[in-house]
């Protein structure tokens, strides 16, 4: 099988050459965020307080894993379904995110912003959370503890793998599979 | 009459959850195992594989199946000739979830109301359904339902002249449409008939018959042979193994059927991900 390795914090170069459908192993550091903390960052943004963690060249996971048990970095931790976050993707953008990981389609705005921002989508196994908490070597919360699982977590991983759903050419993985058929 | 402490029921409903979160029953591995051996695609094995390999690893190191630990639904049929001692039914299942899902690790998903959306912080309440039936036995069914599938859930009031191929359509369309969300391989399980509320619980009900069962009826064996073949088959549009392209994006159907109004002629679609979750217990 086809696996690229790729290491965190990604560049501009990396992600020129990147191509919807290709497989990749992420090395380094992704910070998890779903629906709540984006919404929290979001209102940090306009009221102008600090970021809950440095956003420029940062890989943001939608997850929300499950608790880790003890003697272990990570719960299960698969993705979340992204286009949720579809309506916080430019303020994440504009703050210097360069990738984001989920799960199923993002809106065509949000397609088109990957490109105008230059950043890309990642898929990665949804329902396969005990595999992917394997590649998770480190935790450490860092912002919104209190919204549990919605908090945003620190991830230091080895060979998580992921898909390009959308390059910064406006590819698209789901949709080039569909039409293969 | 024969009497159980609800107690019981509270220690039954720990041990189910713990078992679905866990581990994945044998005949959906078996199902998985023989979807993975029919891809030709190659991205579509290694898909089937990463899931196969994920319940290999959950039941090992005890982490659960999915992250998303699901809302826990809960089936009980109850026996009319038996009697229930101790603290009231609702409230020693909810007991179970709030136990199990601390004990066990398990993420909490659960607010307490839709538009306010407080955690509860402890996965309480359930949703329970109950029924009551002949005899003088308890068997609880508990379900572990996910958000993603959930939310692609659908109901549609089709006209009572619409033929089979327009309800067809309607089903492949959603389950095309819903894509990658529902993470597929799914479970696909179809209310018809009843009233729209009746349609929406047999969807839910409709995956209870068993992975790998054939519907009892053979003209409804045949309608979801249809379904199947529309979804997996060469020339369609399914999106396939975790929407990531392949020939399975349905692992199985299920129709429940119910009596109808003249007027109406309800669908309802529930979308059970390949994180099949269900255990049941006969008290
Ligand atoms: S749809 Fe199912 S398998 Fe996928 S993330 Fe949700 S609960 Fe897990």
């Amino acid at each position: 099988m086809n696996w690229k390795q790729l290491q965190t914090p990604l560049d501009d170069s990396a992600l020129e050459t990147m191509r919807a459908g290709e497989r990749y192993l992420i090395s380094g550091v992704l910070y998890t965020a779903r629906d709540r903390a984006h919404r929290r960052i979001a209102d940090i943004v306009e009221t102008g307080g600090p970021l809950p963690f440095d956003m420029k060249g940062a890989l943001i996971y939608y997850a929300g894993p499950s608790p880790a048990p003890p003697g272990k970095a990570a719960g299960s931790a698969g993705p979340t379904t992204s286009t949720r976050m579809d309506p916080f993707t430019e303020t994440m953008l504009r703050l210097g995110v360069k990738g984001f990981i989920g799960k199923g389609k993002r809106g065509t705005s949000v397609r088109s912003l990957l490109g105008e921002y230059r950043a890309v989508y990642f898929a990665t196994y949804g329902g396969a959370g005990a595999y992917l908490s394997t590649r998770i070597v480190a935790a450490e919360p860092v912002a919104f503890l209190d919204l549990g699982p919605e908090a945003v977590y620190r991830y230091e991983v080895r060979e998580f793998p992921v898909i390009v759903v959308n390059d910064i050419y406006n590819g698209d993985m789901y949709e080039s599979v569909l039409r293969r058929k | 009459m024969r009497v159980i402490d609800t107690k019981k029921i509270t220690s039954s409903i720990i041990t189910l959850i713990e078992r679905a979160s866990f581990e994945a029953p044998d005949e959906v591995l078996e199902r998985f195992t023989s979807l993975r051996d029919a891809e030709e695609d190659e991205t579509a094995r290694a898909t089937m594989e990463i899931i196969l390999e994920n319940a290999k690893i959950a039941r090992r190191e005890r982490l659960p199946l999915c992250q998303d630990c699901g809302s826990v639904v809960v089936f009980a049929e109850m026996g009319q000739d038996l009697r229930l001692e101790g603290a009231p039914f609702v409230e020693a299942v909810n007991e179970g979830i709030r136990k199990a899902y601390e004990m066990f690790y398990l993420r909490k998903s659960i607010v307490a109301d839709p538009l306010r959306r407080e955690n509860t912080g402890t996965n309480a309440p359930g949703f329970i359904h109950v029924d009551i039936i002949p005899g003088d036995v308890l068997t609880l069914t508990v379900m572990l339902k996910g958000g993603g599938s959930e939310n692609m859930s659908s109901l549609k009031m089709f006209n009572p002249t619409a033929s089979i191929d327009e309800i067809i359509d309607y089903i492949a369309a959603a389950v095309v449409d819903a894509g990658p969300n529902p993470c597929p391989p799914i479970f696909l399980s179809v209310g018809l008939g009843g009233t729209a509320d009746a349609a929406m619980l047999n969807a839910k009900k409709a995956v209870l018959r068993g992975i790998g069962t054939r519907h009892p009826d053979p003209f409804y064996a045949d309608l979801e042979d249809r379904i199947m073949e529309r979804l997996n088959g060469s020339g369609v549009s399914g999106p396939g193994p975790l929407g990531f392209g392949g020939k399975a994006t349905a692992a199985g159907v299920f129709v429940l059927t119910a009596p109808t109004h003249i007027a109406s002629l309800p669908v309802a679609l529930n979308m059970q991900c390949h994180s099949f979750r269900c255990e049941r217990e006969a008290l």
